[in-house]
């Protein structure tokens, strides 16, 4: 490069480089901080340990998230599939339509399963419509509710993502498979699924990192009685019922976000195609 | 098997858009009621627009949202080309560090800079929860879509016509102006469409990160929610919609006239 | 002459990315003449031009314009244009943009820009393109828009990188003569990069043979032929046999396992050497009229001529003869004295011009990676 012109460049990312350091790598290094040290600022390694009397929450949490995840790999294949198959032109409308509620801001997304779930809500209303000695479902405030919420508000995380690879897998590879004599149950084993596992993985990190830690889900449809680590950390750093406490808060934190690095990495280690089926 | 596929793509789509059809049916009922529908109304329209908390959320929102993508649009866009050209290790750890708000949880990315905050507060006295934070947060999560979304675009370019620009006497940042930027100006206006939405939508970093002073219109709704059910979420939902819907519709016309003009060369 | 030398190059060194591209290079270029410079991928030719056009400051040396120091003058106040490998039009500008594009950073006035915008086209038979998309056009009409755009800023040096590579083999040869026909009618001095020793042959007045970041030869097209510097030059023009041998006195040499009359002299007293004979050059005989005999091992058709490999002791040669000769056959070689043609001993010595391992395909592959390695020569 020219001398003139390699200054040129450094200019121009330098906000960038002061912006990302100050407000990404700092504030990631104080939580580093905070979960190492007690409240007078010493060394401590309590934080750490003290993540183990929240080793149930995790467990819920990662449970319920991982249930969610899979109905919604469940959910959305077929419909994926099918969209990828449609004309290019229907395509686009079927996509929009997905796409659509997800332009609703998710707090009303879920505020709405509300009206549908409550004791007096819709679905109840409706069997006390039938026999008005119905006692009704108790729904909100279960896990059930929690994992429906989650469901809903991630789905089309993973439509999306498995219908762009879907879409680049041509019409011919299937007939080739056909051709070789692969009935249909084969031909989705051994060439369709392999194909969208880039789709699939990038779906599944979309649906399970919100999943596992959302605090809104379980506080709007879980009624607060389905308590989550996002729920937790909330918690320490506002204050809400009970005391702050960014030492714990930071240290949970940590966790949870190494939690997902790490899933995130085991998940690459599968997806040996870097150009994984993104969003956009 | 034809029709059962299609019954199941319309199952799914009813699940999609059940919740959202129940409010904005009952944004017209006239009772505040979920249960019974007891005659058309604008009742909580009228309510809504008089709400002066929502309404200034909502500016709020649009302020933050507009302003942050417009900030991390330049930022972004600049870094872009910069990153581009790097090579190796630097450039490496440059993604490594731009991917760290995207791939965190937004709890995670949220309680971070409200840990940086609270130590500038705190320690410093520097500065308060408020709008500036708000806007800081939305910056700072809104960059490393722009980076996303300009990057690809970059590495499609043709590299040789920013030198050819040069060749042809144009000084370097003129031709990036000149050649460079309405190249990649598709990424760019994906880049802030993403920033202004993402922003627009966002609560959770929000609701860490406004302080009581500069609410965004999320963060209004959720602190409704938490308060006995007012039919006015609902009203405003409604109308959210209807304007996505005719957004999304113009974006959509435009697309089609500009596909139509170009098939016709 | 030395106020004839429009460009200049002293002492140029640059490494990129850790590796060495030029060694201590030495050029000079003489205006209005067509130099290409020519050699195998990665050789250093690209690089070259690089640092003519002020893309790449070189570690070590000087570039002068017109006896002007310009190593330190960014690319867009140097009097040179460049017409780039992919042609980098700007997609977002119609043709007559594109052309107008040098002449607007000027801020010509605009009925001076048509005109000149007009006389481009015109000049590359392109009337009527003007208000054509880029995407709509062929390869060969972008080759030709990229050419006006660099014209038409008027610059007394064009410089070419590989600007046929892209296109097949029909138009690049029209294109060739389109090329030089131009830079004959504008009287400018065209530097050509190119790896295509055809066109490099049938298009210059100049040519620097280039290898491993370091000039092997200078020299009009037919020097460069006949009177190659060493076996490098000798096998990457046209096709070469190459053998070991001695001189034994002035006139003189000894090889194939006898001595031969020959044109060149100046050699040391018994000098190994290496001995270039063009398979043109070659006459086959009978065995009784032949100065060295061997077995024909291959035959192969060429439309013009018979392309032979002929086994003399071992050493293969290549013979190219239009008469028919049966594989087989046991045939005899004449070779006159001016066919000889005597190179010092170099680095280059023993790595060519022995067809014991050539076959068609052997070239064809050979072809096919030079094509796809030409596209992309240093970074």
């Amino acid at each position: 490069m020219n001398r003139k012109d390699s200054l040129f460049k450094r200019v121009i990312t330098a906000p960038y480089t002061v912006w990302m350091a100050i407000f990404v790598v700092v504030p990631i290094a104080l939580v580093v901080y905070y979960a190492l040290t007690d409240a007078d600022g010493h060394f401590s390694a309590a934080n750490i340990t003290a993540i183990v009397d929240y080793g149930r929450t995790f467990r819920i949490s990662i449970e319920l998230a991982l249930v969610s995840t899979a109905i919604c790999l469940v959910m959305a294949y077929p419909l994926a599939y099918a969209i990828a198959r449609m004309k290019a032109r229907r395509q686009g409308t079927m996509i929009m339509l997905v796409m659509l509620p997800m332009w609703m801001n998710f707090l009303i997304r879920t505020y709405a399963w509300i009206a549908i779930l409550a004791d007096k809500g819709l679905i109840n209303s409706f069997f006390q419509l039938l026999n008005p000695d119905f006692p009704g479902f108790k729904m909100i405030g279960t896990r059930g509710a929690v994992v429906l919420g989650m469901v809903y508000n991630f789905l089309p995380y993973m439509i999306l993502p498995i219908y762009t690879v879907l879409t680049k897998i041509e019409q011919s590879t299937i007939e080739a498979a056909q051709d070789l004599g692969a009935n249909r149950a084969q031909v989705f084993r051994r060439v369709l699924l392999p194909m969208s596992v880039p789709g699939i993985i990038s779906g599944v990190t979309m649906v399970f990192v919100p999943a596992v830690s959302t605090f809104v889900i379980s506080k709007l449809l879980g009624a607060g009685k389905t308590y989550l680590i996002g729920d937790i950390i909330e918690n320490f750093f506002l204050g809400n019922t009970g005391t702050v406490n960014y030492n714990i808060g930071a240290s949970l934190s940590l966790v949870l976000m190494l939690m997902i690095l790490i899933s995130m990495a085991v998940m690459n280690h599968f997806d040996k195609d870097e150009s994984a089926g993104g969003m956009l | 098997m034809k029709v059962l596929s299609k019954a199941y793509n319309i199952l799914i789509f009813a699940f999609l858009y059940a919740p959202i059809a129940v409010m904005i049916f009952f944004s017209f009922n006239s009772a505040k009621s979920f249960r019974r529908f007891e005659g058309f109304s604008l009742r909580w329209y009228t309510e809504l627009f008089q709400d002066q908390v929502i309404l200034k959320s909502l500016y709020i929102s649009l302020a933050v949202a507009a302003l942050s993508a417009v900030i991390a649009t330049l930022i972004g866009t600049l870094a872009s080309v910069g990153i581009h050209s790097m090579r190796g290790a630097k450039k490496r750890v440059y993604l490594a560090v731009n991917n760290i708000p995207v791939t965190n949880p937004d709890i995670v990315t949220a309680i971070s800079m409200m840990v940086l905050f609270v130590f500038f507060v705190t320690r410093l006295n520097m500065m308060e929860m408020g709008f500036g934070t708000l806007l800081i947060s939305h910056i700072t999560f809104n960059i490393p879509y722009v980076v996303l979304s300009v990057m690809p675009k970059l590495r499609g370019l043709n590299d040789n016509i920013y030198e050819a620009a040069q060749d042809l006497g144009c000084p370097p940042a003129k031709s990036f102006l000149k050649v460079v930027v309405p190249q990649i100006s598709q990424g760019i206006v994906t880049g802030f469409i993403m920033a202004f939405t993402l922003s627009l939508d966002d609560f959770v970093i929000s609701y860490f990160n406004s302080g009581s002073t500069a609410q965004t219109l999320p963060v209004t709704i959720y602190s409704m929610t938490k308060r006995p059910y007012s039919p006015k979420i609902n009203a405003l939902s409604t109308l959210l919609f209807v304007a996505v819907m005719i957004l999304l519709l113009v974006v959509n016309l435009r697309k089609s006239g500009e596909n139509k003009k170009e098939a016709k060369h | 002459m030395e106020k004839n030398r429009i460009i200049e190059l002293q002492n140029i060194s640059i490494a990129l990315g850790g590796e060495q591209i030029l060694k201590d290079l030495n050029l000079y270029i003489n205006d209005k003449e067509f130099i290409t410079l020519l050699g195998p991928s990665g050789c250093g030719k690209t690089t070259t031009l690089r640092i003519i056009a002020g893309f790449l400051a070189p570690d070590a040396g000087k570039v002068f314009f017109s006896g002007r120091d310009v190593t330190d003058v960014p690319p867009h106040k140097r009097q040179v244009n460049t017409i780039f490998q992919r042609y980098a039009l700007f997609p977002h500008l119609n043709v007559y943009e594109n052309i107008a594009f040098g002449l607007r950073v000027q801020k010509i006035k605009e009925p001076e820009i048509r005109a000149t915008v007009t006389e481009m086209l015109a000049l590359v038979n392109l009337k009527g393109f003007e208000k054509r998309n880029i995407n709509s056009l062929s390869g060969g009409q972008q080759q030709r828009v990229a050419i006006a755009r660099a014209l038409a800023v008027k610059p007394r040096v064009l410089l070419l990188d590989e600007p046929l590579g892209a296109l097949d083999l029909k138009l690049r040869k029209d294109m060739q003569v389109e090329l030089k026909n131009i830079q004959q009618r504008l009287g400018i001095t065209f530097v050509y990069v190119t790896h295509d020793q055809e066109e490099a042959l049938s298009m210059s007045d100049t040519i620097v043979v280039m290898d491993g970041g370091v000039i092997q030869q200078v020299g009009t097209p037919i020097d460069i032929y006949n009177e190659p510097k060493n076996a490098f030059v000798a096998d990457f023009i046209g096709e070469s046999n190459i053998l070991d041998g001695v001189m034994r006195d002035d006139l003189v040499a000894e090889f194939a396992g006898r001595r031969f009359d020959c044109l060149d002299k100046g050699f040391g007293k018994d000098e190994p050497v290496d001995v270039v004979i063009r398979p043109e050059d070659v006459d086959v005989v009978s065995v009784e009229k032949g100065m060295v005999c061997g077995d024909v091992t291959s035959v192969t058709f060429k439309g013009v001529h018979f392309e032979i490999i002929v086994d003399v002791d071992g050493f293969k040669w290549m013979i190219q003869t239009t008469d028919y000769v049966a594989p087989d056959a046991r045939i005899g070689l004449y070779i006159e004295p001016d066919a000889i043609h005597i190179m010092k001993k170099s680095k280059y010595s023993g790595l060519y011009g022995d067809y014991s391992t050539f076959s068609d395909e052997i070239e064809m592959l050979s072809d096919v990676t030079y094509e796809k390695e030409g596209g992309e020569d240093e970074p």
